[in-house]
């Protein structure tokens, strides 16, 4: 199987601090890659350089074979890379279709004058959201009004809307009650099984442990190891996030 | 950042009550329009057996009050809608008023349609610097805007009365004078120019992407940053757009009284403020429309000509506009609780 993406030898300097020193991997179609690591070992550094958000000092990212690197957020984006931030990134005043199409937004043209088509969007909303299980009450209504849970549907529903071939996750299930944390998980499963490839980034044991194919750990911005599910255990884990050598 | 704050409990139940006093206090600026509208009809129908609303003149007269407030009020609900402030208006209508009123100055009476428009946009390339300086100290420097505008309100103050001498400066040309008296259809140019501008200002933040992405800004940059928009380039189309209006207001000014004066704008700038956040704008951004803006504008129009045409000493309408504002300030923090929304 030829790999989705692929990270080569990624290296970040901000001022002094090294936070990234090298860090390669691969993420194959419809499989879900977990980043684990303690805070500071650089996962979110690494996920910025996959997202266009941070230049690396060096190193490469391929998808499809294609060089990503040097691109801005939007074309990586365009390229299929949909990340989903800890925060969910949404404006909160704004409906759903206008979350949904953000940056990419639908225009319509009357008399050869361009106009936000906000039915468009809005339908087009409601119809993703419905494929996740989750019904809009009001699809006019800011998404501040929306619970948690919902608001996290959105931002997946970008992912799913725009035909990602990888979602990154920061932390998904960090700000959410336990029968939300469930659906997350459930979520993710239903994109894998659509193909699409997965970077998880997690402290979390169980969810690591739920949702991975290959665990990769990062330690002070270095790869400390990488194990399959199956082939280690939570204290393995654990010893690596702390920096052991192995 | 606010995220996990949302509680979907409250909100996913609207009795019937709650969701009619939150349209209540949407249109309340409508409301109060036509309150204060009825309130000086009946006092000049009783106690003077005039009217207020039935005569063209006082109709016109409140119409280029509000306008004027409108230029300034324009491209700033943008900016605040972007969760910005822009408070060197005041002094990009001078500096616009005062480099249009030389150059005609400069040509002569006799100075052709070409000159003069020539003048009108070097009076706009003025305000737009300074546009672009609060673009750039905001965007780029990432000077807080009310910190970095107030410092652009004084250096453009300071360049307007430089150039003007520290006078006003007086023009007489007929082309002029017909842009900023003259009629077009039967409506005062002034007029017909801020209609317009009102209704480009509307399409841009309703109708188009930059709209949209204005409004995004104002509650997450994070949010239009992610979704790949360049947030340095909008912040300085903003600031721009806001100097432009302004100026336009400068042109106007020196059209009407026939000179070019560096404060001209000066005592609007307040009103203008007071119009976006009346029309319903929130000073954490995210929030407001032109819609609402007009009818700030108009709010505060019709309470300084109401206050003086009841021959009340003029200095009443400051305070009564200062009611206003806080009235405002009020609707809108009801209304936030209401929606159970920021915290």
């Amino acid at each position: 199987m030829t790999a989705l993406l692929k990270i080569d030898g990624l290296r970040k300097r901000f001022g002094g601090n090294e936070a990234v020193k090298n860090v390669s991997f691969e993420v194959n179609p419809g499989e879900c890659v977990v980043l684990a690591g303690d805070n500071g070992a650089g996962k979110s550094t690494v996920i910025k350089m996959i997202s266009g958000v941070y230049q690396p000092t060096d190193g490469k990212v391929y998808m499809n074979g294609a060089l990503l690197t040097g691109k801005t957020p939007e074309a990586v984006r365009t390229a299929g890379i949909e990340t989903i931030y800890q925060d969910l990134a949404l404006a909160d005043n704004l409906d759903p279709g206008l979350n949904l199409y953000l940056g990419r937004e639908a225009v319509k043209h009357v008399l050869g004058v361009p106009y936000l088509d906000r039915r468009k969007m809005r339908e087009d909303a409601a119809k993703v959201m419905l494929s996740l299980g989750i019904v809009v009450p009001d699809p006019t209504a800011p998404v501040r009004e929306m619970s948690g849970g919902q608001r996290q549907a959105i931002a997946i529903a970008r992912a799913i809307h725009w035909q990602a071939g990888i979602v990154i996750m920061d932390e998904p299930t960090a700000a959410l009650g336990v029968p939300e944390q469930r659906e997350v998980m459930a979520l993710i499963e239903r994109l894998k099984k659509q193909g699409v490839g997965i970077i998880l980034i997690s402290h979390n044991l169980p969810d690591i442990f739920a949702a991975a194919d290959r665990i990769i750990v990062l330690a002070r911005g270095v790869v400390a190891g990488e194990r399959r599910p199956a082939e280690t255990n939570d204290e393995e884990i654990v010893r690596m996030m702390m920096g052991a050598t192995l | 950042m606010t995220d996990n704050t949302v509680n979907g409990s409250n909100t996913n139940i609207k009795p019937g009550g709650t969701s009619f006093v939150r349209s209540l206090l949407n249109a309340w600026s409508w409301l109060f329009l036509i309150l204060i509208l009825g309130f000086f009809e009946i006092y000049a129908q009783t106690q003077t057996g005039s009217t207020l609303l039935f005569r063209i003149y006082n109709l016109q007269a409140i119409s280029i009050a509000a306008s004027q407030i409108l230029l300034l009020g324009l491209g700033l609900t943008l900016v605040i809608v972007a969760g910005h402030i822009d408070l060197s208006i005041a002094f990009s209508t001078g500096f616009a008023a005062v480099v249009m009123a030389l150059i005609v100055r400069t040509a002569g009476a006799d100075a052709d349609w070409v000159t003069v428009i020539l003048a009108m946009l070097a009076g706009l390339g003025a305000a737009a610097l300074v546009g672009a300086v609060n673009g750039w100290l905001v965007a780029i420097l990432n000077v807080p805007s009310f910190i970095g505008t107030l410092g652009t309100y004084g250096i453009a103050r300071g360049a307007a009365l430089i150039v003007a001498g520290g006078a006003t400066v007086s023009i007489r040309n007929d082309h002029t004078r017909a842009f900023g008296n003259g009629d077009i259809l039967g409506l005062p140019v002034p007029l017909v120019v801020a209609a317009v501008l009102t209704l480009v200002c509307h399409y841009l933040l309703k109708h188009t992407r930059f709209g949209a992405h204005t409004y995004a800004l104002g509650a997450n940059r994070a949010s239009v940053e992610r979704a790949g928009v360049n947030v340095k380039k909008h912040l300085i189309l903003l600031f721009i757009l806001s100097a432009f209006t302004a100026g336009i207001g400068g042109l106007i000014y020196t059209s009407r009284f026939s000179a070019g004066a560096a404060n001209a704008g000066e005592p609007i700038l307040l009103y203008a403020v007071a119009a976006v956040f009346i029309g319903g704008a929130s000073l954490t951004g995210g929030q407001g429309t032109i819609t609402g803006t007009v009818i700030g504008a108009f709010i505060i129009a019709v309470i300084q000509f109401g206050l003086v045409f009841c021959g009340l000493p003029p200095y009443w309408q400051f305070v009564a506009v200062g009611l206003v504002i806080i009235v405002a300030v009020l609707v809108d923090q009801s209304k936030d609780r209401l929606m159970g929304g920021k915290s």
